[in-house]
Parts: C-alpha cells; sequence; structure tokens
C-alpha cells in the first residue's frame, strides 16, 4: 500500500499493541505463526476484534467478534469511518498534515449510517459503533486482513476501505499501530518483492518508469518491454481467446486453485504446449507436457525467504534433493541457455547479490549479514542501515516525507454472484490448520486433526434440509456441481455455509465464480451462491 | 471449528446443578438460544475466556457433590458453556482426588491412612464391612482427633476441633475486627508496607518469605489489575492450624487479606480453600457475607473510597495445589501444576497479572501489626523470626491441638504443653520436613534451620517409641508418589523411585545408596518445592537410625 506491497508493521508490534482488528482473516488455521504473535498481544491485554462471515477459531479468541454478511465489508468500514467522523474521533493533525482528500471521503461516507450498515452487514449497529470508537480511542491499533478481503471482485476497493480508516485514525507509520495484510506461505512476500508481478520489476520498482526500465536493460543486457504483463486471471483469459498458447507453470496449481474449475481445466487441456515445475505431481501436472521436478525450498537448496513482516531469512541447504531433481533456479538457468542466452552458473548468493544491485531496498542485505542476524527488513538501503521495523514514519515528520497519503473513497456493491431462490445459500471458503492451499504439500500426510473436505453447514439449516455430519449432499452453483459429505458446524449462522480450499475430492472451484478485481487479478472465491440437497 | 464434542448429553439434575454455578445458558454461542441478531455477534470472548475457564473447577466442584462424579455428558456441557475443549477439561477432572468418573454405587467415605493416622486403615476397613465405599486419604487436616474422615455428598466433616492455646495468646486471641483495616486505610498503602516490613513479618506457609517484601513487589508492578490470594490449602500432613483460624477467625484473615489488598491496590481477591475443609469454607463464607453487608467489603470499603471484593474457592483434593503458583493455575480452571519462576506472582500472577498470596496464619498475623505497630509485635519472638506462630501437635501425646507459641520457644517446652512422653522422634515440618530425636531446638525459622530441620508449616507430629517407623516412611514415601503433579521427570519418576526403594529398604540395605541418588536429583532439579523435598523426611529418618538401621 502507498506504493509497496507490504505489511507496514513488525510482528513484535502485534505483541504489543493495544487492539488488533482481525478482517476477513482466520489466522488461527490460515496463519497459525502469525496468531501466536497475536496471541502473545492478547494475553498482554490487547483487545481483539475478529470480522469475518463465520465464529471462526480465530474469532473465538475475540472481545467482540462481528459476523458480518459475505461481501458486506465496505459497508461496513465506511460505516466505521462515519461513527468515527461524527464522534470527532478523527485525527485532526495528522489528516491535516499527511493526507489529502479527507473532504471526498467524509462526503462519501454520509450514506452508511449505522442503520444502512446494519441492513447490509447484518451486524447490530451498536457493535459497528463499539469497534469504530474502540479503534479510533486505541493508543495503538493494528489492522490486519487476508484473503476475506482480497478474494471478492472489489478486492481493491476492500482494501481501500481499510487503509481510508487508518489515515483517520492515524493508526499507519507509528510504532504499534500500522496495516498488515498477513501473507499466506513462508515467501509469498518474498515472490512479489522479487518482481513477480505483471507491472512491477523486483523491489516493487515500476515497470513503466523508464529511468528504472534502463538500468535495469543495463544489467540484464536485454530489453524489457514497457507494457505491463498478464495476471492469472487474464491468462486464462488469453487461454480462451487463443492469444496465449503455451504455459510455464511454477509452483502453483491452477487446474484446482483457481475459481471455476471446469473452465480453467478446459483451458489448460487446450494449450499446445504446458509445462509444470513443481516439488510433487500436482493436478495440473497431469495436463502437461513436460513436468520438471524442482527441488525443495526450504530445504534442498540455499536462497532466501521474506515474511509477512518484510524480514528477508537465510534458507540452508540441509538435504541433497533426489535424484532428477533440481533447484528452480538452475532449472531456469538451463532453460536460458538452451534459448540461447549463458547466464553463466551463479550461486544463489551470486543471484542475490545481482538482486541487490538493483533493488534499493535490499541493497543493505548481504548474505554476511543475514547469517549473522535474525533476518533483516526492508527497505535496508546500504549495509549499515539497520533494516525498518515499521513502513511510512515519515508520514509523521513535519513537514512530511514525501508524498501525502491519499483517502480512496470506495462504494459498496454487493457479490457478483447473487443468491436466488435457486441458489439460495452463500458458501464461503478458507483454510484449516493441517491444510495449504491445493494440498499439494499438505495432503501427503494424514495429521489426527484432519477433518478433510467437507460443506460445513448451520445446525439450522442442517435441520431444515434433515441432513447430519457425515451425510453425502450435492452441492451445486451456477457452474457446476460436487458431492461432498457435510459437517454441522455450529459457528456458522442460517444462510451460510463453508467449504476448504485443500481437497482434490472436495474440489470446491468447481463451484466459485471467477468473476475478478480488474485491479488485482483476483477472483470471487469468497463468494459463491449455492444450494445444498440431499443425496437422494 | 477444533472442538469436537462428545454426542453424550448432561441429565436434566446436572444440567440444574451446572446452572447454580454457571446461570442460564443466554449467550446463542454457548448453549443458548440461537436467534435474531444475537447470532451476528459474541461479546466477550477475549479476557472473558479466562473469566470463564476460572468457572471450571467450581462448575466440577458443584457436579461432583451434587450428582457424585463427572460423566461425560456433563464435560461436554461443560466444554459447551465454558469454550473449553473437553480433552482439557478430562485433564483437570483427573488431576484431583476428589473427583471421580465413574458413578458411585454406595455412599463413599473417605478416611484419611496417613502417617499421623494409623488406625485409619481399620476404620476404613471397618466401614467398608458396613457397606460403604470407603476410601484411603491422604491427609485430611484432623491429625488432631484420628483417624480423619470426610463424608461425601456434599463434602461434609465431624465440626468443632479441640485445641490447645498456648503462650502467649495473640493470633487466636478474641478482637475486634477491622479495627486495624480502618487503621490501615488513614494511611497510604505505602505506609501500611513499611510497617509490615518493619515488623519482620515473615510467611508462616512454609517457606518463611519476607512479607513487606513481597507485598512491595507487587505495589511496585506496573500499573494495573493486582490481585491478592489467601493460600488456605493447608495439605502438609500433620497440620491443621489454618483450618483453626478459618472456622475460629476468619474475619481476622479476612481483615488481614484486605489490608493486604489496599497495599499494594488489588481490587480482587480470592481465597483458596482445600476441599477437606469444608467447615473452614463455611465459616468464611459467613464472615464474607457479614463482611459485605457491615460495609468492609465492596466497592467502598469502610468508607474510604477503596474498593474490594473476595471470593472463595473450592479445592477439590490436591496436595500441590498449595505450592502458589499450582494454585493460581488451578483458580484458572488448569491442571493445578506449578509454574516455572520466575516469574514469580508478584510479577506474573493470577491471569498474569501481579498477585501477592500469603498463607492464612500470615494475613491473621497483619491486622495484629498494624493495630499494635511493629515494635509490639517485635516484642515477642526472635529478631529473625518475630511473633509468634502456631503449631499443629499431633501424634504421641496426651492434649493434641494448636499452640500458639512465642517463635524462639524450646521444642522440649512444647511437648511438655501437650503432654510428650519420651518421644522416640518428632517430625518437624510434616511429609517434606524432617525427623529430630534432641528436643533442645528453638522453634524459630533460624533455629530449626541450625538444627539441620526445617519449622515449614510448624507441624510437631510426635512419636514414641513404640512407633512403626517403617510404616511411618512408607506412607511418606506414598504420599509423594501419590501427590506429585508429574509435569517435571525427576520428581515424577523420583517420588515413585523412593517409595519402592522405601519398600523394600528392610530388606535390602543396598536401597539406601539409591534413596541418596533419588534425593540428589530430585533436589537439585525439581521444579517446585514438592520434589526438593519429597526424600527430606526420609533421609532423616535414615540419618537417626530410624529406619534401615545399617547396624541392626
Amino acid at each position: 500500500m502507498f506504493g509497496a506491497g507490504g505489511g507496514t508493521s513488525s510482528y513484535e508490534e502485534i505483541e504489543t499493541t493495544d487492539l488488533v482488528i482481525l478482517w476477513g482473516s482466520n489466522a488461527r488455521a490460515a496463519h497459525p505463526i502469525f496468531f501466536h504473535h497475536l496471541l502473545k498481544g492478547v494475553r498482554r491485554g490487547a483487545r481483539l476484534f475478529v470480522v469475518d462471515p463465520r465464529r471462526s477459531e480465530s474469532a473465538r479468541f475475540a472481545d467482540l467478534w462481528l459476523g458480518i454478511d459475505v461481501g458486506s465489508d465496505i459497508a461496513l468500514a465506511n460505516a466505521i469511518g462515519k461513527v468515527i467522523i461524527d464522534e470527532g474521533l478523527v485525527a485532526h493533525e495528522f489528516i491535516s498534515a499527511a493526507t489529502s482528500d479527507f473532504d471526498r471521503y467524509a462526503e462519501a461516507v454520509q450514506a452508511f449510517t449505522l442503520e444502512r450498515a446494519e441492513e447490509i452487514t447484518g451486524v447490530p449497529g451498536e457493535a459497528i459503533r463499539h469497534l469504530a470508537i474502540s479503534y479510533a480511542t486505541a493508543p495503538t491499533a493494528q489492522l490486519c486482513w487476508t484473503l476475506g478481503i482480497t478474494e471478492h471482485a472489489n478486492a481493491t476497493d476492500n482494501v481501500f476501505a481499510l487503509i481510508n480508516l487508518a489515515l483517520l485514525t492515524g493508526h499507519i507509520g507509528r510504532y504499534g499501530s500500522g496495516l498488515v495484510p498477513i501473507r499466506g506461505q513462508n515467501n509469498v512476500q518474498g515472490g512479489g518483492d522479487m518482481g513477480a508481478l505483471p507491472n512491477k520489476l523486483p523491489g516493487f520498482q515500476d515497470l513503466a518508469d523508464e529511468k528504472v526500465r534502463s538500468r535495469f536493460e543495463a544489467a540484464w543486457g536485454g530489453s524489457i518491454p514497457p507494457g505491463p504483463g498478464r495476471h492469472l486471471s487474464q491468462m486464462f483469459d488469453a487461454m480462451a481467446t487463443g492469444e496465449l498458447r503455451a504455459l510455464h507453470v511454477i509452483g502453483e496449481n491452477p487446474a484446482q486453485s483457481e475459481a471455476d474449475g471446469t473452465r480453467v481445466r478446459a483451458l489448460l487441456d487446450g494449450l499446445e504446449f504446458l509445462v509444470c515445475q513443481d516439488l510433487h505431481l500436482t493436478r495440473t501436472a497431469e495436463y502437461a507436457d513436460v513436468v520438471l521436478p524442482a527441488a525443495a525450498d526450504w530445504c534442498e537448496t540455499e536462497g532466501t525467504v521474506t515474511s509477512s513482516e518484510r524480514r528477508v531469512q537465510l534458507v540452508r541447504k540441509a538435504l541433497e534433493p533426489p535424484a532428477g531433481v533440481r533447484p528452480d533456479r538452475e532449472i531456469l538457468l538451463d532453460l536460458a541457455r538452451r534459448m540461447g542466452v549463458d547466464w553463466g552458473a551463479p550461486d544463489a548468493e551470486a543471484t542475490w547479490d545481482e538482486l541487490r544491485s538493483l533493488s534499493p531496498m535490499h541493497a543493505g542485505m548481504s548474505y554476511e549479514r543475514l547469517a549473522a542476524s535474525d533476518g533483516l527488513q526492508w527497505p535496508c538501503l546500504d549495509e549499515s542501515h539497520p533494516g525498518t521495523l515499521f513502513l511510512h514514519g515519515r508520514l509523521w515528520e513535519r513537514p512530511i516525507g514525501g508524498e501525502r497519503a491519499r483517502f480512496t473513497p470506495v462504494g459498496w456493491v454487493p457479490p457478483v454472484d447473487p443468491l436466488s431462490d435457486e441458489y439460495p445459500l452463500r458458501m464461503t471458503t478458507g483454510r484449516h490448520l493441517d491444510g495449504y492451499n491445493t494440498g499439494s504439500q499438505s495432503s501427503r500426510f494424514s495429521p489426527p486433526t484432519r477433518v478433510g473436505g467437507t460443506l460445513d453447514i448451520s445446525p439450522e439449516d442442517a435441520r431444515l434440509l434433515g441432513i447430519g455430519t457425515g451425510d453425502s449432499v450435492a452441492v451445486t452453483s451456477r457452474r457446476g456441481s460436487i458431492r461432498v459429505p457435510a459437517r454441522v458446524d455450529p459457528g456458522l449462522r442460517q444462510g451460510l455455509v463453508f467449504m476448504p480450499i485443500h481437497y482434490a475430492e472436495a474440489d470446491v472451484n468447481t463451484l466459485t465464480n471467477d468473476a475478478w478485481d480488474p485491479r488485482s487479478g483476483t477472483a470471487e472465491f469468497k463468494a459463491t451462491a449455492v444450494r445444498v440437497e440431499v443425496e437422494a | 471449528m477444533e472442538i469436537t464434542l462428545s454426542p453424550d448429553h448432561p441429565t436434566p439434575e446436572e444440567s440444574e446443578v451446572l446452572a447454580t454455578v454457571l446461570g442460564p445458558a443466554t449467550d446463542p454461542w454457548r448453549g443458548g438460544e440461537r436467534t435474531g441478531k444475537a447470532t451476528r455477534v459474541a461479546v466477550g470472548v477475549g479476557p472473558g475466556r479466562a473469566a470463564a475457564r476460572s468457572q471450571l473447577l467450581p462448575a466440577l466442584v458443584a457436579l461432583q457433590q451434587g450428582v457424585g462424579w463427572i460423566s461425560r455428558g456433563a464435560v461436554r456441557a461443560i466444554a459447551e458453556r465454558l469454550e473449553v475443549p473437553p480433552a482439557e477439561i478430562w485433564g483437570v477432572v483427573t488431576f484431583y482426588d476428589l473427583l471421580d468418573t465413574q458413578p458411585p454405587s454406595r455412599e463413599v467415605v473417605h478416611v484419611c491412612t496417613d502417617i499421623m493416622c494409623p488406625t485409619g486403615e481399620a476404620r476404613r476397613d471397618g466401614l467398608r464391612a458396613a457397606g460403604l465405599d470407603a476410601r484411603s486419604a491422604t491427609c485430611l487436616g484432623q491429625c488432631d482427633r484420628p483417624p480423619g474422615e470426610m463424608r461425601t455428598r456434599p463434602w461434609t466433616v465431624i465440626p468443632g476441633t479441640p485445641h490447645q492455646e498456648g503462650h502467649p495468646v495473640r493470633l487466636l486471641a478474641e478482637r475486634r475486627p477491622y479495627m486495624a483495616l480502618r487503621q490501615a486505610l488513614s494511611t497510604t498503602p505505602q505506609e501500611v508496607i513499611s510497617t509490615i516490613r518493619a515488623s519482620g513479618l515473615v510467611g508462616r506457609g512454609g517457606a518463611a518469605f519476607p512479607v513487606g517484601v513481597k507485598w512491595a513487589a507487587a505495589a511496585l508492578a506496573p500499573p494495573g489489575e493486582r490481585f491478592v490470594v489467601c493460600n488456605a490449602d493447608e495439605s502438609e500432613p500433620g497440620t491443621f492450624k489454618d483450618r483453626l483460624l478459618l472456622t475460629r477467625h476468619p474475619h481476622t484473615v479476612l481483615e488481614g487479606l484486605i489490608i493486604a489488598a489496599y497495599a499494594v491496590g488489588a481490587s480482587r481477591g480470592h481465597v483458596y480453600v482445600r476441599a477437606e475443609y469444608p467447615d473452614a469454607r463455611r465459616a468464611l463464607e459467613v464472615a464474607i457475607t457479614e463482611a459485605r453487608s457491615s460495609g468492609v467489603l465492596g466497592s467502598d470499603v469502610a468508607g474510604s473510597g477503596f474498593g474490594f471484593d473476595v471470593e472463595v474457592r473450592s479445592g477439590a483434593g490436591a496436595y500441590i495445589c498449595g505450592e502458589e503458583t499450582a494454585l493460581l493455575n488451578s483458580i484458572e480452571g488448569f491442571r493445578g501444576e506449578p509454574r516455572s519462576k520466575p516469574p514469580f506472582p508478584t510479577e506474573v500472577g493470577l491471569f498474569g497479572r501481579p498477585t501477592v498470596i500469603n498463607n492464612v496464619e500470615t494475613l491473621a498475623n497483619v491486622p495484629l501489626i498494624i493495630a499494635d505497630g511493629p515494635d509490639a509485635y517485635r516484642s515477642v519472638g526472635t529478631a529473625e523470626s518475630p511473633g509468634t506462630k502456631l503449631f499443629s501437635v499431633s501424634g504421641d501425646v496426651t492434649r493434641r491441638g494448636v499452640y500458639e507459641l512465642a517463635l524462639g520457644t524450646q521444642l522440649s517446652e512444647l511437648l511438655s504443653l501437650a503432654g510428650a512422653a519420651e518421644p522416640r522422634a518428632v517430625l518437624l515440618g510434616g511429609a517434606a520436613g524432617s525427623f529430630v530425636d534432641r528436643y533442645d531446638i528453638p522453634l524459630s525459622f533460624e533455629g530449626a534451620r541450625a538444627a539441620g530441620a526445617a519449622l515449614g508449616s510448624g507441624a510437631v507430629a510426635v512419636f514414641s517409641a513404640e512407633t512403626d517407623f517403617t510404616r511411618a516412611c512408607r506412607r511418606i514415601a506414598a504420599f509423594f508418589a501419590h501427590e506429585s503433579c508429574g509435569q517435571c521427570v525427576p520428581c515424577r519418576i523420583g517420588t515413585v523411585r523412593q517409595a519402592e526403594a522405601v519398600d523394600a529398604l528392610a530388606s535390602d540395605r543396598t536401597r539406601l545408596e539409591v534413596l541418596d541418588d533419588i534425593d540428589r536429583a530430585m533436589s537439585d532439579s525439581s521444579i517446585c518445592g514438592l520434589g526438593q523435598s519429597a526424600a527430606s523426611a526420609i533421609r532423616s529418618a535414615v540419618r537417626l537410625g530410624l529406619v534401615g538401621d545399617v547396624n541392626a
């Protein structure tokens, strides 16, 4: 946010902050390490608010849980903003010194009265008001979110709605106050940092910036196309039109992970050439012409990973990979050689040093320093720079350093996939503690806690449908139908059902909607209209 | 959700008992009706979670006494209400001796067969022959009238404790309650702490830690909620003086606790009374009700503006809960396992907050000190151990009971007061103490130490020459093997190996070497005082030739 895609705060801050909002995140199951830090804060007296349609495992730890309707986040956020403004609790000095467009924002949220918010979100107005006042008056506060915010067709607006709240209250750029999009795997952050984004070069440098491009061109000895590449959703659209005919998939499993799976698998099947490079033989690999077995990055090769708190850590090789299995880096170097470019044989450190020479925010992170510390947090501008505990401290300098942070007024729209008599239940998706994404890593062992791929349903709906835990049900959306066992979950309310995403035998993405946010490229995984029927 | 509930349901009787402790289920997320807007919010499960969890032991204690056992259906109901995983509830249930996981078939009676009740086995067998489910119990704190016995449903003991008052009588004297409290409230908390420091009062629970230092540490903790706790889990075999204080002088104890709260800035307090003292608990509850109605407990203590209230908690049969951090875990609804120290409770105590925890007798001294001043207090006792001390005298004497004596009085004087004719040995300080066979020891903390013993809780168990010391030592060893919480290895394994070695001692003297090893391992590396002192009495018995005499 504000130009760099990373959480603003450090884990130690969530251990000492006064208030935490966990919004659209079941971190207890999905981000257990982060949640462990969060619980330290709760034990030390931080108040915890959880905003989630489900009363999830995480919500059980909260002082207040707000059970919103799926996709009503912006109405809730705007109503919170209105309460804070109406109560005179805005951070006046911060807003006038460090932000812009406050007036536009204030005007835009006027329509979101508590009554209207209650109607849209389902959450009682007094609970919304309580959250608003608590957040605004807390000395420090952390606003954390994950895919419950970003897996919607209006994902970017959702994020803006939350950023606005931090600007309104000055809960940004100070120790203990910040905005924290929690990252999934140990190196999701690092992937983005390295430029695995269609419009960015390593270090979140803008591809469209000619000066940036020319630096990279000089270092790499070639020309870089100025236009952005395609993000994942656009790639599938391009497959549909025939523009994209060959695909090299590295460490992804789109045949299972992408929304509207039936369409996705047909498109993969229609490719002229598909290369799959992965630790395991994934479902996607079943469609591949060539499969390149890759080493496990956490134990069979050297390198770095970057966590949600922007901390770069060294990874050491502990094991030789099995015969025929190679590190991703070596595979790519060899591939380049076959395509006629010899990049030599740089080891992990040499590759990293090249990055440091091109990405200013990594410049100070030598392997020597990383090895001698518990990792360093970017930006780390030179070898004497200690790294950065939290971002945007510049907003509290007077006069502020750099540009003002802008309020971005956003309106609320309902989910793209509407409820109807035919599809009366709202299905949302998420993770289990013992599963990870499509299960290519986590389905190969059998933990005692595993409940597997089920349709979770409220006791009320289960009673109406006459089903119990273990009964086989058909779940049908506008895109497809699957059969799974049901599981009655008292954490769900009437009208809301849930499915985990990890299990090939409970292929939830046959049901989900691939309507995607044009700015983030992420599909509406979280809001599917379904019906549930008892198997005949 | 991670919590998987069993399909069992509570009986109407169990539900009724639970409702008396937990109130009716209203929260839609905790067994209440799930309708309307209430299903869109869940309030207070954060800090409320700790508060809810601390209702666990009270709920189990009520079920045990009301229904006679803890069924799976009841566990399920509690799990749902308190949002505690059933497996954790099971862990707590099985931790305590007095909580049963099987329904009783006959009336249950607990009969003490511990060191000071050698006639207990015969009594137990007699009750069994009469058709009762009579069970062997560890010390019930009735050593003044052996064998101790406790009826169940509800837990009941024969009321009334005969006792002898010694000289001078201070703690056991009748006094006008709450005069000292009013006096304390007219000064600052710092002045109260200074007075206690100046008095030289040290803790009476066994560890003899300076009370003023403890209070000052809690008072200096960063601002926020603090707690005071009265440790009335008197479980050291041979000790019953706190029981007397609580039944006869509950207001004095309460007054001491309120003054402690004022001194450290606590607004809530707990008194944790062992389950085997239902009479003491009742007396205390009556006193608390009286104190509330007379205005010395509540939002405005004696018109001072200082607010404080007290909750009484019952144990459920576990010696280890007398260890202060185990007691805190027990109140919080966890297994009563001691915590690693540091941090000490004054820093991280009950619910993670700074906490002062004092023994019953310690607190009973506080009003005396405030009322008479530290100098008057110090006029009795020794320089290092000022004041008087209560001694629980049991065993082979003509007058068993509680004696109050100036600290520093000779053991021989106490023995003659109690009518001990030529004892073979005296066990000083209970099962965690040591046997002595000379009686010119001054009964002060430093005096006992100099004699290679410890005053401990003030238990004085007298054994005549007719004593079967092998039985006594076996019983002590069995006691620790039974009461070890099992958390740390040296104690969990050491107490069992020690019991085996003591059993075999009569026929195999090589076991003396094993006892030596076990002693060192447990003393050096156990987490808490239980393991550290579990070999003490047996080692002293060997030293004095009471058992395993190598010359025999």
